[in-house]
């Protein structure tokens, strides 16, 4: 049996040799693998781009104090983007589970249709989740549009539930047994940070702090955003940047739902609010790819 | 020839198939129609890989033909004649004449060469795929690239064994197909019109819905599992397989003290399994899960499958727990963070509303229902599985200990989700579900969000059909008017929705409907009453004269645009006009107290002395007042004759 750093590796060298960069984590907050400049701004524009990398993503209303054997707060993604899209990409996919020990002949795979779609990024999808033996293991996504922008080369978005198919792999009822290494559990790495994130974000995280940063960020994305049309050097214009600020709206969003300081009306607008700056920045950056 | 059509792509939803099938086959037959060529379509199937069509009878190519061409008339001349023969390319002796109704003309018989049939099949078939139409379509082939509903990675087009040539979004026909993804080949495999079907069965595929369907049925039987009758589901099942195989599998007796509907709803729609039943009619601790590979010797697909549900099982007893710690009572004022609508406020204060109304509709126990409807909403059971809304609070409601018919009501209060759905069972559950209902409609109406075209966010219509059905199936005679709190438009609204309802699901005629909801629709269960009263008697003898007749008379009061007058009995001039009214005098005193069927009939007795009225008497008499004395008997007979109908909108032959 692989310990959970095993199908890790396996996983990253099965991709590897299919041409695909191994990136590291996105050094930011993110919600999910999709938000990382790897996929929502790679996938913009004409330019071919192959790339994999794990990303812990934080859903802070999803936290269940680390009692719930299947939920978490930051549960850690596998995001594999393809672009633009092989066509034997099933079976590039197929090969994976295969490469890490799942033989298809014995499991039951189907894909069933899943759209994947996300408001706050203006982005969406044509895909299945793909279902081992009854249990969602990978979302598979045909990218569409991002930023509100349709897409030149529709890449492939494939995304494992790391702990969700490792348990699964393990034969573990609960994700905090997976073995991760060798004498340590998924609970040894990760148990506190599952407690006491959901203690803050549930609890005490200072609602007001929040919405000031949320305003902060959110003025500093549209400065930027809004300066690019008239700079003259193109090519040197911080959009990257700004898309971390977007990013950080983003959490600091999040982080408001789950504390629940975000009424159902609210909801809507505050959605558009951050859409409106990932459609900034996405557009602007197809404009910034001529002089790239 | 025979011809074979394979569509080859990558899993197609299972709920889209069919449709596309259906287009699939009439959109050929056409295209074979309109090219001339023979044969016709044999069949056509599919799985979730791909969409296949069978034709047969089709010839090598199009017959030789002639075009009859219609030049200018003959009467233009040698000059007109001649340009006409330059264009077809021939001298003015090939021309001939044509005589038609308007006249000679010049005509020539243009010859034309028919074509073989496969450059015409791969000259349209491209078309023909794309348009297929599907809800959600997809390019992957790069921006302004085809759109299907998803990548298509083969084709095979064999026409009388060998391959009609053609590419579509950069796939190029062929004669291979591809069996099931694991199971199958890993090569191409070759086929021809005659082994498709076993060369794909040896690579583990039926391509026949039919037979998968009957693999389902038969793997079933031989487990001996007593499998809960679910049509959607074999559906479902059908279309997401290529090789299906059921299994069953077990979960722990102690998950059975959850409620049957979460269990069920778990089991169907998150896991797509069958449940079981035990000989006496209750939930076993089974399930019916149906792979897609062929067999599960080693029991590793029943282990997967039993590890999932234990979780999801697991996931509801902890709601169910931590739920109980409130009770729904205590939860009524936690609704007003719960926004039902912007500019309608909270579900709170949806609440309130909807007390009041439930109360007038249905006495205290409807109002201690509407009070805890909607407290579910803050639920966790309920914030995870949406569709058990109201169930979950009634089972909740039970278990806390309120009366039966608050819980039954609050338990069934969404019914009926559709057309086909039946109506809350008992009377409480009725008035809350008209409440919640109309609550909605007034307020969504009040806030000017009516449904437009396609767009009805809120689903006004299916709840104003909902209240319909309810009203009429649950014999609710009260006035439409006043419960639907005097909003014009939402009562027009309604009018539209009854018309739907009497005609699509209860399929009456659209002129009896007309006929009746024109003399009155405020009761609707009055006015079901008189449209059966309606239909029975339509068939009669004098009934549709008798409608012609007043609508004679409707057009003769009209047109004279009659304002009104007092009819006077000494102003009759003529027998008939004397006889009408005396049998329409005598017609006053038998109605009194009689059905509607025999009221009809007995204004259709009227007829012998209307046709008799029209043979003899001019209504238009020179004479003013007596013109006028007869548009006030006709007048004052339309009036009392049409409170069950209007009969001037029932369409005769």
């Amino acid at each position: 049996m692989d310990l959970y750093q095993q199908t890790l590796f396996k996983l990253k060298q099965y991709w590897a040799e299919r041409g695909a960069i191994i990136q590291e984590p996105y050094d930011m907050e993110v919600g999910a693998g999709t938000m990382c400049p790897e996929t929502f701004l790679r996938v913009l524009g004409p330019k071919p781009y192959k790339v994999a990398y794990v990303q812990p993503s934080r859903r802070p209303a999803d936290g269940r104090y680390g009692d719930n054997p299947n939920r978490l707060y930051k549960h850690q993604q596998l995001q594999v983007i393809l672009k633009p899209t092989p066509v034997d990409v099933l079976e590039q996919y197929m090969g994976s589970l295969e490469a890490i020990g799942i033989d298809l002949s014995k499991h039951d795979l189907k894909l069933e249709e899943d759209n994947w779609e996300s408001p706050t990024l203006g982005a969406w999808g044509i895909g299945w989740q793909v279902m081992l033996d009854g249990m969602e293991v990978t979302q598979f996504t045909y990218f569409q549009q991002c930023g509100g922008v349709d897409l030149e080369l529709v890449p492939a978005e494939i995304t494992y539930g790391l702990e969700r198919l490792t348990a699964f792999l393990q034969g573990v009822e609960s994700v905090y047994d997976i073995a991760w290494a060798p004498g340590f559990a998924y609970r040894d790495v990760r148990y506190n940070d599952e407690l006491q994130s959901s203690v803050y974000n549930f609890e005490m995280a200072d609602v007001d702090m929040l919405w000031k940063l949320f305003a902060l960020h959110e003025k500093e994305s549209q400065r930027l955003i809004d300066g690019f049309a008239d700079y003259e050097d193109k090519r040197r214009y911080p959009l990257l940047p700004a898309y971390e600020h977007v990013l950080k709206c983003s959490n600091n969003f999040n982080l408001l739902d789950a504390r629940g300081a975000i009424s159902v009306t609210e909801r809507v607008g505050v959605i558009a609010r951050v859409r409106k700056l990932a459609v900034g920045v996405a557009q602007a950056w197809v404009a910034q790819e001529a002089v790239r | 020839m025979n011809f074979l059509l394979e569509i080859g792509a990558e899993e197609i939803p299972d709920w889209m198939i069919e449709p596309a099938l259906e287009q699939l086959s009439k959109d050929f037959s056409a295209l074979l129609a309109a090219s001339k060529l023979g044969g016709s379509v044999q069949a056509v199937d599919a799985s979730p890989r791909r969409l296949v069509l069978w034709a047969e009878g089709l010839p090598a190519g199009q017959s030789d033909g002639e075009e009859l061409v219609t030049g200018p008339p003959k009467s233009a001349g040698a000059g007109a004649a001649g340009g006409f023969a330059k264009k077809n390319g021939v001298t003015v002796d090939a021309l001939e004449t044509l005589t038609t109704d308007k006249g000679e003309y010049f005509g020539y018989r243009k010859k034309t060469v028919g074509r073989a049939t496969a450059p015409v099949l791969a000259e349209a078939l491209p078309d023909l795929i794309l348009k297929l139409y599907f809800p959600k379509t997809m390019y992957w082939t790069g921006k302004g690239g085809p759109r299907f509903i998803r990548p298509i990675r083969w084709i095979v087009a064999l026409l009388g064994g060998e391959v009609v040539n053609f590419e579509l979004a950069g796939v190029k026909t062929g004669n291979v197909t591809y069996g099931h993804r694991r199971l199958g080949s890993k090569a191409a495999i070759p086929l021809t019109y005659e082994n498709y079907e076993r060369s794909l069965q040896e690579n583990f595929v039926l391509v026949r819905a039919a037979e998968r369907k009957q693999r389902i049925l038969d793997g079933i039987a031989k487990l001996g599992a007593n499998v809960k009758t679910d049509e959607k589901l074999l559906h479902v099942l059908t279309y997401i397989t290529e090789w299906p195989t059921p299994i069953m599998g077990s979960f722990d007796e102690s998950f059975l003290q959850l409620p049957k509907e979460v269990l069920v709803m778990v089991m169907r729609h998150h896991q797509k399994n069958f449940s079981v039943e035990r000989a006496d009619g209750e939930l076993s601790n089974q399930f019916v899960a149906v792979m897609n590979i062929d067999n599960d010797n080693e029991r590793i697909v029943q282990r997967g499958n039993e590890r999932v549900l234990r979780a999801r099982f697991n996931d509801a007893k902890f709601f169910w727990d931590v739920d109980q710690r409130k009770k729904l009572a205590d939860r009524v004022n936690d609704l007003s963070k719960v926004t039902f609508q912007a500019k309608l406020g909270s579900y709170l204060e949806k609440t309130n509303r909807m007390i009041d109304l439930a109360r007038e509709l249905g006495g205290d126990d409807a109002a201690r229902a509407a009070h805890l409807a909607k407290a579910d909403l803050t639920t966790e059971m309920v914030k995870e599985f949406t569709d058990l809304q109201g169930i979950v609070g009634g089972l909740y409601a039970k278990a806390q200990g309120e009366k039966e018919a608050v819980c039954t009501a609050i338990y069934e209060h969404y019914k009926p989700l559709s057309m086909d759905d039946s109506i809350p069972a008992t009377k409480t559950g009725q008035a809350l579900g008209l409440a919640d209902k109309l609550d909605t409609l007034r307020g969504c109406f009040s806030v000017g969000m009516m449904p437009t075209g396609s767009k009805d966010p809120f689903a006004l219509r299916r709840a104003a059909q909902g209240v319909v059905k309810i009203l009429i199936e649950g014999g609710w005679s009260v006035s439409l008017k006043k419960i639907l709190g005097g909003d014009a438009q939402l009562e027009e609204f309604f009018l539209d929705r009854l018309k739907y309802y009497f005609r699509e699901i209860q399929g009456f005629k659209y002129d009896e409907v007309n006929a009746v909801l024109a003399a009155g629709s405020d009761d609707v269960v009055d006015a079901h009453e008189r449209l059966k009263a309606i239909q029975a008697v339509r068939p009669t003898e004098n009934f549709e004269p008798l409608a012609a007749s007043f609508k004679r008379m409707k057009n003769i009061v009209t047109q004279a645009n009659f304002t009104g007058g007092i009819f006077n009995a000494a102003l009759m001039t003529e027998d008939a006009e004397k006889h009408l009214h005396a049998a329409a005098e005598s017609l006053r005193g038998k109605l009194k107290g009689l059905p509607y069927q025999a009221s009809l009939e007995t204004i259709a007795g009227l007829r012998p002395a209307v046709d008799q009225f029209f043979d003899k008497v001019m209504v238009n008499a020179q004479d003013q007042s007596v013109r006028n004395n007869r548009l006030a008997m006709l007048a004052g007979l339309l009036s009392e004759f049409s409170s069950i109908a209007d009969f001037s909108e029932i369409v005769t032959g």
